[in-house]
């Protein structure tokens, strides 16, 4: 989806996190702020949220699989109803914000946005947003996939209760972190105290904004988790030299790996590659992402995906002193990796 | 200056568009439904509109919100709302408060049978109150898709995840389930009480031949089946979802098995809506472009109602004596076309 497209369509806010990190704080946050907009909230146990609000709307999380023969292929069914139900008060709301119970996989919720036609019509998925728990998530890490799985789909990760650990034990975590996902945003927080605008209006599926916002993204390390966030240190005091202390860590089953190529791609070779890989790997990829230098191709093609599901789109022509470089990054788990490389470099044009 | 303005497709096809007399109801609407020679255009939210055959027009309040679900017996409509309330409205534009879901949950389907009994359904419970009788209720395991009640007896169709339920509210007996893999939305008997068809999620329909549970699938849509209606006479099943209003046949004892479907009036342009003239074989279709044709079933021959080049058409409906045609868009312009 491209920008224009994009506009017309309510922004939608998935937020994530595993029980107890800090998602209601961080949605009572949003709802009381004074910032003259107005959200839809679709929400999984009322009574929580201190704010009286007519579009809060309990959900079911129900997941319904897709009678297409693709078992990752999952939607929130009890989703498509609620926005259904939701576009018939378009006008009353700005945006809409989905907390999923603390045990949730955000994959059917993003996949929600790819698959139905009537959501994709009215809605646009903005960005994933995980609240993690500083003192306990790498803990969690070791015990529940939930909680890997929401760090390694975020878009937007809110690293809360920073309070409560010591600046060695928060080096820690974020190391753990950014072994599973370095891509995401990262921001420390107390009391889920982050800047609403560094939580929505992301535009994190938007195609034309891959880039944009995530600076990261092309300056990530060759092929590897050695990234270093470069840019979170003014949202707390103690944090500047951290990239010397950061720790590498290798999580032992979920990845991200990075592709690059500075030789234009065959995109009659690279997009099959790709269709078949997401077909047969889709149930380990979580997120995918790429920016494609194609040969006889004046334009950027950039994509991303959600496990089996991918779209695509030439963005805009290369600019003169941009290099024509191609990167591809999956996030998933047990990744194949040598095989991906391998069939990534049989992409390159010859 | 003299001459004639050849104006697109009227240049090929009967045209009635002006006889057409317009409403301007003002806000986005949900349906339209017919109580005698009125037409009510049910609001997105909050709000009917009552016009009147002599063009009076008046609204009535029925929600505190969107309007999720509707469904008339010609003498009177039940709607549903994000409000927790199931509402009534008679022809004398009286509206009154039928039920209130106790934690305000959505109101997503309602249902009335030829008796008097209503039925709704919010989450997973659907509720039925006959006249004379005690409010029931029965759990399905999802939320409810969509709710029918069968022509004959007191059965109630109820649509969900992987399949529908049939259940008798009168009765200790156990409900009936009727399988089959996907999420089950829209649900209709046919007219005879010989087959049960769901819309479902995926674009596809599917049915269950009630005598033996003998499944029907129907396929080959390309966007997702909304509007559903039985032609006169029960013959066939009319139905939105493709770019041509697909027929599918259901006189014989085997429906649609092994059989085509009829394609009539393709545009270019995806069908919304449909609804069937009460006694002869003719259709009316309203058009994603904002298009309203009526087609005649025998040969397929098409009388263009409104032109294209608006939202979609999202409400369509005769009148019981299929002298009056009412639509209305997505945005709420609306008009009605007597015959």
């Amino acid at each position: 989806m491209t920008t224009a497209a994009a506009l017309s369509k309510i922004p939608v806010t998935v937020l994530t996190g595993y029980l107890g990190a800090g998602k209601t704080t961080l949605l009572n946050r949003i709802l009381s702020e004074n910032h003259g907009k107005k959200y839809a909230v679709i929400v999984n146990e009322f009574g929580e949220i201190g704010i009286d609000n007519d579009l809060i709307i309990g959900a079911d999380e129900e997941v319904f699989e897709m009678n297409n023969g693709c078992v990752c292929c999952t939607v929130r069914g009890d989703l498509v109803r609620i926005l259904g139900g939701l576009m018939k008060r378009k006008g009353k709301f700005d945006a809409i914000i989905v907390e999923t119970t603390g045990l949730a996989d955000p994959a059917p919720v993003a996949q929600t946005f790819f698959v139905d036609e009537d959501v994709m019509a009215s809605a646009r998925l903005d960005a994933v947003v995980t609240v993690a728990d500083a003192k306990w998530l790498s803990e969690r890490l070791k015990d529940a996939p939930e909680a890997k799985n929401q760090i390694a789909f975020a878009d937007v990760i809110v690293l809360n209760k920073t309070d409560l650990v010591s600046k060695a034990e928060l080096l820690e975590v974020e190391a753990r972190i950014r072994a599973i996902n370095p891509y995401a945003k990262l921001h420390p927080t107390e009391r889920c105290k982050v800047a609403l605008a560094d939580v929505l209006e992301r535009g994190a599926f938007d195609l034309d904004r891959i880039l944009e916002i995530e600076p990261e993204f092309l300056e990530a390390g060759d092929d590897h988790d050695h990234h270093h966030d470069h840019d979170h240190g003014h949202h707390h005091h103690d944090h500047d030299h951290h990239s010397h202390g950061l720790k590498h860590y290798h999580d032992e089953d979920m990845q991200s790996l990075s592709l690059k190529s500075d030789k234009p791609l065959d995109p009659a070779k690279f997009m099959p590659w790709l269709q078949q890989l997401v077909q047969t790997e889709g149930g380990k990829i979580l997120r995918s992402k790429g920016i494609l230098a194609f040969t006889g191709d004046e334009d950027r093609y950039v994509f991303q995906g959600v496990h089996m599901m991918l779209e695509g789109d030439h963005q805009r022509p290369w600019k003169n002193d941009e290099p024509r470089e191609s990167r591809v990054v999956f996030i998933g788990r047990e990744l194949p990796e040598q095989a991906i490389r391998d069939g990534f470099a049989k992409c390159i044009a010859q | 200056m003299s001459g004639f303005d050849i104006s697109g497709e009227a240049a090929s096809i009967v045209s009635v568009t002006d006889r057409v007399r317009e409403v301007a109801v003002g806000t986005p609407v949900g349906a339209v439904h017919f109580l005698g020679d009125t037409a009510v255009f049910i609001g997105a939210e909050e709000n009917a509109t009552f016009v009147k055959p002599d063009g009076e027009t008046s609204t009535v309040a029925l929600h505190g919100g969107a309007i999720l679900s509707s469904v008339t017996d010609g003498k009177r409509i039940v709607t549903g709302g994000d409000d927790g309330k199931v509402m009534q409205l008679d022809a004398g534009a009286k509206a009154e408060l039928i039920a209130t879901e106790a934690k305000r949950r959505w109101i997503d389907n309602v249902a009335l049978h030829p008796d008097g009994a209503v039925a709704w359904s919010s989450g997973k419970i659907a509720y039925v109150r006959a006249p004379k009788a005690e409010e029931k209720f029965f759990e399905v395991p999802s939320t409810v898709g969509g709710l029918a009640f069968a022509p004959k007896g007191m059965r109630l169709a109820i649509a969900h995840y992987n399949g529908a339920t049939l259940w008798f509210p009168n009765m200790a007996a156990n409900a009936e389930m009727l399988e089959w893999a996907g999420s089950h939305l829209g649900v209709m008997f046919s007219p005879d009480n010989r087959f049960l068809v769901t819309s479902m999620h995926e674009p596809a329909l599917h049915g269950w031949r009630l005598a033996d549970s003998r499944h029907m699938r129907m396929t080959g849509y390309p966007g997702r089946v909304r509007s559903m209606a039985w032609t006169a006479g029960g013959k066939g099943l009319a139905t939105s979802g493709a770019d041509t209003v697909i027929i599918w046949p259901f006189a014989s004892k085997d429906g649609p098995m092994g059989k085509q479907p009829a394609m009539l009036a393709p545009l270019q342009a995806r069908v919304s809506m449909v609804a069937s003239h009460p006694k002869q074989d003719i259709l009316a279709a309203g058009y994603s472009d904002g298009t309203v044709l009526m087609v005649r079933l025998t040969d397929g021959a098409e009388i263009l109602v409104r032109r294209n080049g608006t939202p979609p058409v999202a409400a369509l409906a005769w009148n019981a004596q299929g002298t009056l045609l009412a639509f209305a868009d997505e945005d709420g312009a609306a008009g009605i076309l007597p015959l």
